[in-house]
């Protein structure tokens, strides 16, 4: 396949073959170790958080792997109960703390929020470098407690067991998780100062792509939902290390406060993963099925009321710790609620598909998977809000399923369609398309065959958190585990195509997709400064054709781009 | 001294990314000024749901436990307490007075009188702290087995107790530095406080700290000492 000749001159970015006094691009702009770390560039420090959470995937991985591992006999094979504990633990606080929650924000965020915004940075752009090094330091923090030994309490510090009786490295880890958590404060700051403040003449909100409005609104969370962890974090921390009794029931503390504070935060968060993703699936399929976004402005107030309904639904992860009927009865109702913009959203993007020229491109494919997946974790979560359904399965297994499917299947598939989608505007290559659409395809595959039998052994009654189970569970870990190969493998595979598209990739051009949004009207990758000129924004997003209107079928339809040849 | 408001200040503190608006830069500034103070209220916003995270397991426990509180609230010094409650007020207003002179590029030495005061008023309240610290030491009041108090929940106030104050403290100690930044700063060059907008950001937070004290006071002094 030939390379596409580029559409305008700016759209070469090989600038050795067309010197038009162009400004570099910010990849070519300032080079070493110091430029990196300490720009203030919004782009350079998008790459920084995308290097270091990559690195903490592949941790959190490994330990799953062992895991699942450990979980193919039903005997213990590789590890003693000890050693699972802190595994399992490990894998929750690393793809928790380092790698789901910066995902999609800090690195897609990072870099396209002042591009679709029409902006020249973020709002602060020192304290966005600030924010990666908080990231980084408490990452240092919790693997140096891995190092020393480890934390068995599992990622939600439960006391009096992390308080009083466990042995493990818990307030070193606790101190990581606090420090990370300011840094996800500093984002929210600067996100929603940037929307506010920075947005290019003629950029209304209603103007703003679903994208941006997802980041505002996680951002809202990240603001009031984590200092209300991090201080449950100091009083774990205090109680530990300074024996100030606060939570301790021996000296009159209550166990379940914390909880309700834990929850507190770890609900929002739940939305902190999901939001973030579903404005990276709002732009793939309008981009991919050629169509406006079905209902823009439903979309905005789901987003904004998930937000909102999200910070009054933390109880129902505590039917079973001993709350009156009363408050279980609302929290479970409240639950239910919040599941009504969500499916809005399902809704909207289905018919955002009806009557679209879909096309099966790599990103595409991570969306519509997306969707799937997303569909099933979210109704099994209407399962956990009903209060029967739940006390049956609390703890087991069937939990663990649900939750995956939210924040690996639907999540993570985001943040690897985002990845693909805007990979040519970041880097200016082009990755195999044939590759990224296996991989996908592979993805999807895995991920249902590790989950979904985790689903039918939790219903059956196979808890969680123990490294040994009864021999008729074994058929559904035996799949799981499986899966758990065939997932890794699809995992790794984009970080090989990926990397191999960095050195022998075909040229991007500006907007290989034929996408609407502001952030491809620059050249690929984008200058330091982000765009030739001060933009102006005339319309609103998803300029593709409207509802109602019979597709236009000489609507430009690029190929996939790129290929091993 | 200055021309119209907001070009010297454009002049010395513009910063991208917003000196690339497309306004003037006296616009493109003010914005710049309006963007950090909102950037700053956000901030507090966050740092409000931190201590209200606080104040909510104090009242649950307080209202679980009325009696070993307010024996635990006798037990604190209200002398050292109102004190340094009439400390932190004061130093509020120096903090707002320097806020205003240096919005309008005024009276540069009260500026930094004021300034000054603010920094000291806020060592003096972690002074008498000390001193109060030393004294709950002396009087057993830290949680543990020679803890003084009979009742057990009047261990969860003092453990309440110290975790608050000393957050509060290292705040308050945060402000002082930015208060000292700002000084050494406007005394080495009059002209850099002149609608420099970290000022005001800094008087925002410092008057949040303050605020927190206000709710602390009667939280941790006045429980049992009412008739
Ligand atoms: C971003 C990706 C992921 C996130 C955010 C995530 C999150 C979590 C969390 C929070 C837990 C609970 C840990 C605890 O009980 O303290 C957990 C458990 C678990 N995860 Fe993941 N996970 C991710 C990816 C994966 C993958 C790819 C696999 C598949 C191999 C996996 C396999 C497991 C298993 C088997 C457990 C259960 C351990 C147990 O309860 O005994 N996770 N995960
Ligand atoms: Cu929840």
């Amino acid at each position: 396949m030939s390379a596409p000749v580029a559409a305008s001159p700016t759209g070469l970015a090989d600038r050795d073959e067309l010197d038009l006094g162009l400004p570099p691009s910010y990849l070519a702009d300032g080079h070493g170790v110091g430029s990196w770390l300490l720009t203030t560039d919004h782009k350079r420090i998008a790459i920084l958080y995308a290097v270091t959470i990559t690195l903490f995937f592949f941790l959190g991985g490994a330990a799953a792997t062992l895991v699942r591992l450990e979980l193919f006999t039903p005997e213990a094979d590789i590890v003693r109960a000890d050693t699972y504990n802190k595994l399992f633990t490990l894998h929750g606080v690393v793809m928790v703390w380092f790698f789901l929650i910066p995902s999609i924000p800090n690195t897609l965020g990072n870099f396209l929020l002042p591009l679709m915004i029409g902006a020249r940075d973020v709002a602060f752009p020192k304290l966005n470098l600030v924010s990666w090094y908080l990231n980084v330091g408490g990452g240092l923090l919790a693997v140096a407690a891995l190092l020393a030994g480890g934390v068995d309490t599992g990622w939600t510090f439960y006391v009096p067991y992390s308080t009083v009786f466990s042995n493990g490295w818990v307030s070193l880890t606790v101190l990581g998780v606090f420090t990370t958590g300011f840094s996800s404060i500093a984002t929210g700051v600067n996100f929603i100062a940037t929307i506010h403040m920075l947005r290019a003449p003629g950029l209304s909100w209603f103007r703003l792509p679903l994208f941006v409005w997802a980041m505002y609104t996680t951002s809202l969370m990240f603001v009031l939902a984590t200092p209300v962890l991090a201080v449950t974090l100091l009083l774990v921390f205090a109680e530990r290390s300074f024996g100030l009794p606060i939570f301790d029931p021996a000296r009159g503390g209550d166990p379940v406060l914390f909880q309700h504070l834990f929850w507190f935060y770890s609900h929002p968060a739940v939305y902190i993963m999901i939001l973030p993703a579903m404005g990276v699936i709002s732009e793939l399929i309008t981009c991919f099925a050629r169509r406006r976004i079905f209902g823009y402005t439903f979309m905005v107030y789901a987003l904004v009321a998930i937000a909102v309904i999200g910070f009054f639904t933390w109880g129902h992860h505590m039917f079973t710790s001993g709350m009156s009927s009363y408050a279980a009865l609302v929290f479970s109702f409240l639950s239910f609620i919040v599941a009504v913009p969500s499916a809005i959203k399902v809704f909207n993007w289905t018919g955002t598909l009806y009557r679209g020229q879909v096309g099966f491109e790599s990103p595409m494919l991570y969306a519509l998977g997306f969707v799937g997946l997303f569909t099933l974790g979210g109704l099994t979560g209407l399962f956990l809000a009903s209060i029967p359904v739940d006390v049956h399965v609390q703890d087991t297994y069937f939990v663990v399923a649900h939750f995956h499917y939210i924040m690996v299947g639907a999540s993570v598939s985001a943040y690897f369609g985002g990845l693909h989608f805007w990979w040519p505007k970041i880097t200016g290559r082009m990755y195999p398309e044939t590759w990224a659409r296996f991989a996908a395809i592979l993805m999807f595959f895995g991920f249902n065959l590790t989950f979904f039998p985790q689903f039918i052994a939790g219903y059956l009654g196979m808890p969680r958190r123990y490294h040994v189970y009864p021999p008729e569970f074994q058929v559904w870990n035996v799949l799981s585990s499986s899966g758990a190969a065939v997932l890794a493998v699809a995992y790794l595979m984009p970080l090989g195509y990926l990397t191999w598209s960095l050195l022998f990739g075909e040229r991007a051009r500006n907007n290989p997709w034929d996408a609407s949004g502001l952030e491809w009207r620059t050249s690929s990758p984008p200058p330091r400064d982000n765009f030739f000129g001060a933009p102006r924004v005339q319309g609103g997003p998803y300029s593709y054709h409207p509802e109602g209107v019979a597709p236009i079928h000489d609507q430009p339809r690029i190929p996939a781009q790129g290929s091993l040849t | 001294m200055s021309g119209a408001p907001g070009e010297a200040g454009a002049a010395a503190h513009l910063r991208e990314p917003w000196s690339e608006l497309e306004t003037g830069p006296a616009a493109a500034f003010a914005r710049q000024r309006d963007g950090a103070t909102f950037g700053i209220w956000i901030f507090l916003a966050s740092e409000v749901l931190f201590f209200a995270a606080l104040f909510l397991i104090y009242t649950a426990y307080r209202i679980a436990n009325p009696e070993a509180f307010a024996a635990a609230g006798r037990a604190t010094n209200i002398v050292y307490g109102t004190l340094n409650t009439a400390i932190l007020l004061t130093s509020s207003l120096t903090m707002a007075m320097a806020a205003q002179g240096a919005e309008k590029g005024l009276f540069r030495r009260l500026t930094l009188g004021c300034l000054a005061a603010t920094a000291a008023l806020g060592l003096a309240f972690l002074v008498v702290k000390g001193f109060e610290y030393r004294e709950d030491i002396e009087k057993h009041l830290v949680p543990g087995a020679h803890f003084a108090l009979r009742q057990a929940p009047a261990q969860i106030f003092f453990g309440f107790y110290w975790l608050v104050t000393v957050v509060h403290a290292i705040h308050l100690g945060i402000g002082i530095g930015l208060v000292t930044r700002l000084l050494v700063k406007g005394w080495r060059d009059p002209d850099v406080l002149t609608e420099n907008p970290q000022v005001e950001v800094t008087a925002l937070y410092w008057h949040l700290v303050d605020l927190v004290w206000v709710f602390l006071y009667p939280m941790l002094y006045l429980p049992g000492r009412a008739g």
